[in-house]
């Protein structure tokens, strides 16, 4: 990696502090330091880094660190409390406005990510909410900028109200409203132009969409890789507009997203969504905790544990438990596994919430080859019922046929039913494990 | 002569040609540069005393600027040391000190010149056009086919951005604008199929310049990033010495994140030049210093507005001149 994560930034800059028995005052500074060059290197503005590292250092200088037992794991604590706390506390929920249709304004600056977001967020409102939402696409500036949402739309399979580029977006958005109520549409959502904060024109002309809409919620969509200019930007929309919240897109990337924290100090506006991928699924609640706990290397658990529970149901999850206990799990439930993890994501995005999972060496970085998966699950299907059921059948020919069937190797066959035995030993030790220490209800194999 | 007389110097040789691309650059940047000088003046102002408080205060008057924590923590440590060496006590006395040390940082020991396109005499020139999501690509592509075709070469576009929706269409439409032909496929087809045909047409119909558009991609997703390569790789076995420049598309607004797209996408495409879009807003885009000193990746264009003509060649001098003209002008006074 280009640069270390303020999760590696933080932890290495604690590794030195924590084994000592206690924490000097030269220590606390020195340590307040590495943590304010990291959050200033992930892109937190050097306003809010300033606050906050006032406070970090006060409470670490009092007794709660350097008086315990382990000062360097009651520093990470005290750290993540702040950065917790600045993030604000539980996520926010989506408006719904008392007479329907709900109105959603979505503002930004240009390539922040509003009409990807306007799509993803229609999909959320239908798939987590059972809504109907109707696609307004009043960005008439941007070539092709209809088209794009047009092309979300099908893919939604939603319905998209436009009126070309030679109307203006106050009065497409006036009409939209109408169609919305006499279709019974429950939320609206406009897509309006990327435009720049300090463009007054443009800036009156949002002025102008939420006089004449007056929307229940007015969202600012930002890049999450956005630098020291976060502030301004957020300010101003927030100055002109007054939002009601803040859609973070882009964070499936590598940057450390220090904007985030910037904008929520400056605005107070919660964030309310984060956008983790170019696909229309790919939006999620946003959840400040979790974030703060992600910054600092402790993995995202709460998002795993909500995905976990999505998709695989309490039933499922109980007789595949009973199956590992008993070793009595078979290929086919291996393939059933498989099937539900793929339907939580990709493994890469899995992979980054499990707490340490980056810190393993060879995970880190690895790039899960969904390939391979294809190869696992051809292999398993070439194989008849009994050998899926026992897998002690298997001998040369049944493993030559095997690989044939699936276009593979024997080598690879041979590979599987290792992998798999060894799965199935680990499974039998990770289920004999006292109650108290396993996740709730959270029986995901290859973890 | 000091460094500022040499660079005032500089600009008063070229102040003909430079005069309108500087008046662009002067309006692009003035929020930049009141911010920034002006914060600079006033930091000066408050501070008689060079001490430590007065290097944190600088420190983070250039973070505001996105120049990047390691470039500034350098430069203050040079600063302190120059301070110690002049026996400098009084703040007036480092201002010109500090400049001289920006400079550098983007020039390195480097030839202070206009970085231009790699555009043959003869022959197709293929550029490659590759950044991350929503910094402009298709939009810059726009621009720059119609520079290009002010300057008289015909010029062609090939949709390589066959994944987002409407990024066909977009480019069609800024085709359009600037007058010049598109190859396409449909939404969704192979990338390096597109811009294959793109090369076939282009040759065939005796172009000289063919500029590539790609997906948006985050540099960290390798699959797309390798997909890249191969687009790369196709160019480079269609036309001999292509592609001829492969320019990263950079928001001005992103912040240190911007190093590791530079690092990640040279990486996989050796990229030779930046366009820095959206300079036009608050954002300073004082990143690429550090891009330029420590990749040796020069920034060719910068974006300055959503018209099509604003696109101008990056002119370094005229950068920094934005960012030190109230310095200059002080100096003068």
């Amino acid at each position: 990696m280009a640069f270390e994560g303020l999760a590696d930034r933080l932890q290495s800059t604690m590794k030195k502090i924590t084994g000592k028995g206690k924490v000097s005052e030269q220590d606390v500074k020195e340590m307040t330091r590495e943590v304010r060059l990291a959050l200033l290197e992930a892109d937190v503005n050097f306003k809010v880094v300033k606050d906050l590292i006032k406070r970090i250092k006060e409470r670490a200088v009092g007794q709660e660190v350097m008086e315990s037992l382990t000062p360097g794991q009651q520093v990470i604590k005290v750290v993540k409390e702040e950065l917790s706390e600045l993030m604000g506390g539980e996520q926010s929920k989506i408006a719904v406005a008392d007479r329907p249709p709900t109105v959603i304004m979505m503002t930004g600056l240009q390539g922040a990510g509003k009409t990807t977001t306007s799509g993803k967020l229609a999909n959320h409102l239908r798939k987590k909410h059972n809504r109907k939402p109707l696609l307004v696409a009043a960005d008439v500036y941007r070539p092709a900028a209809i088209d794009q949402l047009e092309t979300v739309g099908q893919q939604l399979d939603m319905p998209v109200f436009s009126k070309g580029t030679d109307v203006s977006p106050v009065d497409i958005a006036k009409e939209a409203i109408e169609q919305a109520k006499e279709e019974h549409h429950d939320y609206v959502i406009i897509d309006t132009a990327g435009r720049l904060h300090v463009d007054e024109d443009l800036m009156g002309e949002l002025e102008q969409i939420k006089a004449a809409v007056i929307p229940d919620e007015i969202f600012l969509v930002v890049d999450a890789m956005t630098g020291q200019d976060a502030v301004n930007v957020a300010e101003s929309f927030n100055d002109q507009l007054e939002l009601s919240g803040v859609v973070l897109t882009k964070l499936d990337g590598d940057t450390r997203g220090g904007a985030a924290l910037s904008i929520k100090a400056v605005t107070g506006k919660p964030i309310k969504f984060a956008g983790m991928g170019e696909k229309l699924d790919q939006l999620e609640p946003f959840r400040p905790e979790s974030m703060a706990s992600r910054i600092l290397g402790m993995g995202d658990v709460l998002s795993l544990i909500d995905k976990a529970e999505t998709n695989v149901n309490e039933k499922q999850a109980k007789e595949l438990e009973e199956k590992m206990r008993t070793m009595s799990f078979t290929f086919d439930d291996f393939l059933e596994q498989m099937g539900q993890v793929k339907q939580m994501g990709p493994l890469e995005d899995l992979m980054n919430m499990i707490p340490g999972a980056n810190k393993m060496k060879g995970l880190k970085n690895a790039q899960i080859d969904e390939k391979q998966l294809v190869y696992v699950e051809a292999i398993i299907q070439s194989m008849t019922k009994n050998e899926r059921q026992d897998p002690n059948l298997m001998n040369a020919s049944r493993k030559k046929r095997i690989a044939k069937g699936s276009g593979t190797s024997v080598a690879q066959v041979n590979r599987l039913l290792k992998q798999f035995n060894e799965m199935k030993k680990m499974m039998k030790q990770m289920t004999n494990m006292p109650k108290g220490k396993k996740g709730k209800g959270m029986n995901l194999p290859f973890m | 002569m000091g460094f500022m007389d040499k660079l005032k110097n500089k600009f008063k040789q070229n102040e003909e040609e430079t005069d309108d691309i500087s008046k662009k650059y002067k309006q692009g940047m003035e929020k930049t540069r009141h911010s920034f000088s002006g914060k600079l003046n006033d930091l000066i102002a408050r501070y008689r005393k060079v001490d430590e408080e007065f290097f944190e205060e600088l420190e983070e008057l250039l973070i505001g600027a996105d120049v990047g924590v390691n470039t500034v923590m350098d430069l203050v440590d040079e600063l302190k040391m120059e301070v110690k060496r002049q026996n400098i006590k009084d703040t007036k006395e480092i201002k010109d000190v500090i400049s001289e040390k920006l400079v550098e940082i983007y020039y390195g020991d480097d030839d202070e010149e206009v970085e231009k396109l790699n555009i043959q005499e003869d022959g197709l020139s293929v550029i490659l056009v590759v950044g991350v999501n929503g910094a402009g690509k298709t939009t810059s592509i726009g621009k720059l086919a119609h520079q290009l075709k002010q300057e008289g070469k015909s010029v062609m576009l090939a949709a390589g951005d066959t994944f987002r929706a409407g990024a066909i269409e977009q480019l069609d439409a800024w085709g359009k604008r600037a007058g010049v032909d598109v190859i396409k496929q449909g939404e969704g087809s192979d990338p390096a199929a597109v811009i294959f045909d793109g090369i076939k047409a282009a040759n065939s119909r005796n172009a000289d310049v063919l500029i590539c558009d790609t997906a948006g991609r985050l540099q960290n997703k390798v699959n797309l990033m390798n997909e890249l390569a191969k687009v790369k790789r196709v160019i480079e076995r269609e036309v001999p010495d292509a592609p001829h420049d492969v320019l990263l598309v950079l928001d001005a607004t992103t912040g240190q994140n911007a190093m590791s797209q530079a690092k990640t996408f040279s990486d996989a495409t050796d990229v030779s030049g930046i366009i820095l879009t959206k300079l036009d807003g608050t954002a300073k885009g004082g990143i690429v210093l550090a891009i330029r000193n420590e990749l040796q990746i020069p920034v060719k264009f910068a974006g300055l507005g959503e018209k099509i003509e604003d696109l101008q060649e990056f002119d370094a001098h005229a950068f920094v001149y934005g960012l030190f003209a109230d310095l200059l002008e002080d100096e003068a006074e």
